[in-house]
This record gives C-alpha cells, sequence and structure tokens, in this order.
C-alpha cells in the first residue's frame, strides 16, 4: 500500500516495509550513507544516514517509513553531527587521498565533500595497518577501511565464501581475512567477486589499474555525490 | 584625496611540504597583479623575510610538522597573524611525509643513513644546527588554532583565489563542488 512521509519539507511517497532511505533514492532524495547499500541488508554502524524522525535521531537505513513521519535530513545540525563522524572516520584510518588509487571515485571522500568537511579537525591515530598485498590480482589496504562490512557481507550473502569479517570490538574493531595465515592469497576469492566490487573506499583494489581513469576525470569530480546514480539506482 | 587603502600583510611559508602549494599559488598567473593591489607580502618565500612582522594580517601555511623548527616557525606564524590558513593536504593531515609515521624514527634514519646501497658506514648527521626530527609528522592543527583549511595536493590556483579573495571581500571563505578536492 502506499503511505507518504516529509523529508525536509518534500512529500515522500513509500511502500509498507520500506525504509527511509530506499523510499528517499526512490525519491530522488539524497541521504549521506557509507555502510548502506540498496543491495544488502542494512548494518546501521556508520550513522551517517541519521536523520530526525518526529525530532528523534534515527539510522535511516534501519527505521521502516510509517505515514506522516515529518524526516528533517540535510539541517546544519544533521550535517555538522554527519561531519563530525566523517572526520573521526579519518582520523581513525590512514586516508592520504592524494596518493589513493581510489581517489575521485571513493564514497568516503565524496561524503566529505558534500559535509564541507575542510578538515579532519580531530588528532590523527596514524594507525599500522599493514597491506596484503599476496593476492595476485588483488591489493587489500587495510589502512583505508571504514569497517562499513559491505565487503562482509557481499563475500557472505552474494558470493557464498566468507572471505571477510570483522574483528575485536570497539576502536580496536579491524577487517580480517577468513584463512589459517589472514592472507586473501589463500582464500578462494577472485575478482570476479560481488566482494571485489563494493568497497567505498580504497581497501579492495584491483592490481595494475593504476590511474586508467585520470584524476580530475572521475566519478565524484565529474559530479557531487548528491547528484550521481547511485543515490536511486544502487552502487 | 582619500589615502591609499592599508594593504593586508601576507605571510606565507613551508613546513615539511614539497612547495608545491607555493607552486599553486604563483599559478594564479596575471591576477597575482590584482592580488598585489590589496595585499603586500610579509615573511615569505618570495620577499625571502626571514621572520613575520608582528602585525600581518593572513597567514598561509604549507606542510605539517616534521621537526622541531616547523614547530616554531608555526608558532611565530600564530603569534603574528590574525588569521592562520592551513594550505594543502600536507598541512592538513600531513599528507606524503606522514606515511612514515607508522615506522620507527631510528629505523627510518638507519635505513636512510646506514643500510642502503651505497651509504656503508654513514653517519646520522647530527650538526647541532640541524633541527631534531619529530617521532611522527603531525598536521598543523594539532598545534596551533587554525583559522581555515584550504584542502588539495595542492589546492588549485583557483581554490587559492577564492579563499584569499572571499577573505578581501570579508566573506567567510567557501569551496564549492570542483574547487574541493583532497587530491
Amino acid at each position: 500500500m502506499s503511505h507518504t512521509f516529509t523529508l525536509d519539507g518534500k512529500v515522500v511517497p513509500f511502500v509498507d516495509g520500506q525504509t527511509i532511505i530506499q523510499a528517499a533514492s526512490a525519491a530522488g532524495v539524497f541521504i549521506p550513507h557509507l555502510c548502506y547499500h540498496p543491495e544488502f541488508k542494512p548494518h546501521g554502524s556508520c550513522k551517517l544516514c541519521t536523520v530526525k524522525v518526529n525530532g528523534r535521531h534515527t539510522a535511516s537505513c534501519t527505521m521502516r517509513a510509517a505515514p506522516g513521519m515529518v524526516v528533517e535530513s540535510e539541517t546544519e545540525e544533521i550535517n555538522a553531527e554527519r561531519r563530525a563522524l566523517t572526520q573521526m572516520l579519518f582520523v581513525e584510518g590512514n586516508h592520504f587521498c592524494p596518493s589513493c588509487e581510489k581517489s575521485g571515485n571513493c564514497q568516503l571522500q565524496a561524503t566529505a565533500y558534500h559535509l564541507g568537511m575542510m578538515s579532519a579537525h580531530y588528532d590523527h591515530f596514524f594507525p599500522n595497518r599493514p597491506v596484503d598485498a599476496s593476492h595476485p590480482e588483488v591489493l587489500l589496504d587495510f589502512n583505508r577501511c571504514i569497517l562499513c562490512s559491505l565487503c562482509v557481507r557481499a563475500s557472505r550473502d552474494v558470493d557464498g565464501k566468507n572471505v571477510f569479517g570483522l574483528s575485536g570490538r570497539g576502536i580496536k574493531t579491524h577487517l580480517i581475512v577468513n584463512a589459517k595465515s589472514g592472507q586473501l592469497a589463500d582464500t578462494d576469492f577472485t575478482l570476479a567477486d560481488k566482494a571485489a566490487q563494493v568497497c567505498p573506499v580504497g581497501v579492495i583494489l584491483k592490481k595494475r589499474q593504476g590511474f586508467a581513469v585520470p584524476i580530475g576525470e572521475r566519478k565524484y569530480d565529474k559530479a557531487p555525490i548528491s547528484e550521481t546514480a547511485e543515490t536511486t539506482e544502487g552502487h | 584625496m582619500n589615502a591609499p587603502k592599508k594593504k593586508l600583510k601576507v605571510a606565507t611559508t613551508s613546513l615539511a611540504g614539497c612547495f608545491g602549494c607555493h607552486m599553486s599559488f604563483l599559478d594564479i598567473d596575471e591576477r597575482l597583479f590584482t592580488l598585489l593591489e590589496h595585499i603586500e607580502f610579509d615573511r615569505s618565500p618570495l620577499t625571502d623575510i626571514k621572520t613575520c612582522s608582528p602585525d600581518c594580517d593572513i597567514g598561509l601555511i604549507e606542510g605539517g610538522l616534521c621537526n622541531a623548527e616547523n614547530v616554531h616557525v608555526l608558532r611565530e606564524f600564530r603569534k603574528n597573524c590574525k588569521i592562520l590558513i592551513a594550505m594543502g593536504a600536507c598541512a592538513i593531515n600531513g599528507g606524503l611525509p606522514a606515511q612514515r609515521n607508522h615506522l620507527p624514527l631510528t629505523t627510518i634514519l638507519e635505513e636512510v643513513y646506514h643500510t642502503s646501497p651505497g651509504l656503508k658506514n654513514g653517519m646520522i648527521p647530527n650538526d647541532p644546527e640541524l633541527p631534531l626530527p619529530l617521532n611522527q609528522v603531525h598536521p598543523i592543527h594539532e598545534v596551533v588554532k587554525i583559522d581555515y583549511f584550504m584542502p588539495g595536493c595542492p589546492p588549485s590556483a583557483d581554490a587559492i583565489w577564492k579563499v584569499l579573495t572571499d577573505l578581501l571581500a570579508g566573506k567567510e571563505p567557501e569551496l564549492g563542488h570542483g574547487l574541493m578536492h583532497y587530491d
């Protein structure tokens, strides 16, 4: 059955079972997000898609839409909170955009642009996260991992391989590879896997593809993330 | 006849940077002449003045902090400039130099001066004139208050022009899509 709610004053239709972000995406309205992906079960961990529903904060990727909801998203208050979350992601990892092959195609970077993030604000952690270059086709650079778990979900739910997992708790949470050695080369991971395609940042990179598209001509160089097709058609 | 309007004093420096941001600054090309109607350069590689005047209006800092002298210069800028701007990726997050941060400093010095091919029995420089390296490279906002940030490696000439002209017009600097880049 079709109903509506309002999102920043705009009437948004939805059908039973849709979450706020699904209905917003279908209506062409962008809500910033990192761990949400339209093809996977929501994880609700990054909190970038937090909106105010009837005055209360909630993650729009897990909250089902209901008739008459009053939802606020693009307000200075909410975007300031999103910006702080994004800044924390930047300082917790090692995000050196100029030396990252994913720059310009990176959802974290593009989201930071959308939020007007001029600096990481907090003190940097500069963690030590060695890369895994063991696989013949794929490089894993854990320095850029934001723990969105998209590769975990893609490998588990689509590829049926369970190559990736999140281990540890709190600030010690980190991405691991499901092999006795911990090395990607010792799994059955391939470039054809869905998990190889979903990383929103530059952790899972195809080898020998450097700068196939020059910086300046990449996806989010051309249009901001709020105007790209992925908001309505998936990544 | 009105007295000529007082020009704003602008100081610039490169700490642990590659001078790419200064090169980008020069890329504003003939607009430099327009800019020079409104500003004068104080301490800067463009003037070769060695210390900041106490009444600088704007300080542009390129590069992060990799040694004790960088910290000293940064503090001098903060003390003497009303507005301090972090210019470029290195000033904002340490940039390329900060990619040494997960390695112990002693290991790096040994690798560079002792164990690299052709440097057998090399000596780690220890002249008292040399500034002591920091254990890690740090962005400048971790040491002093920064008023504005101009991301990019380097920020484009247009981005630098936009920030400076916004400030000269008394506006909050703003970089929209296309001018705001971290790479």
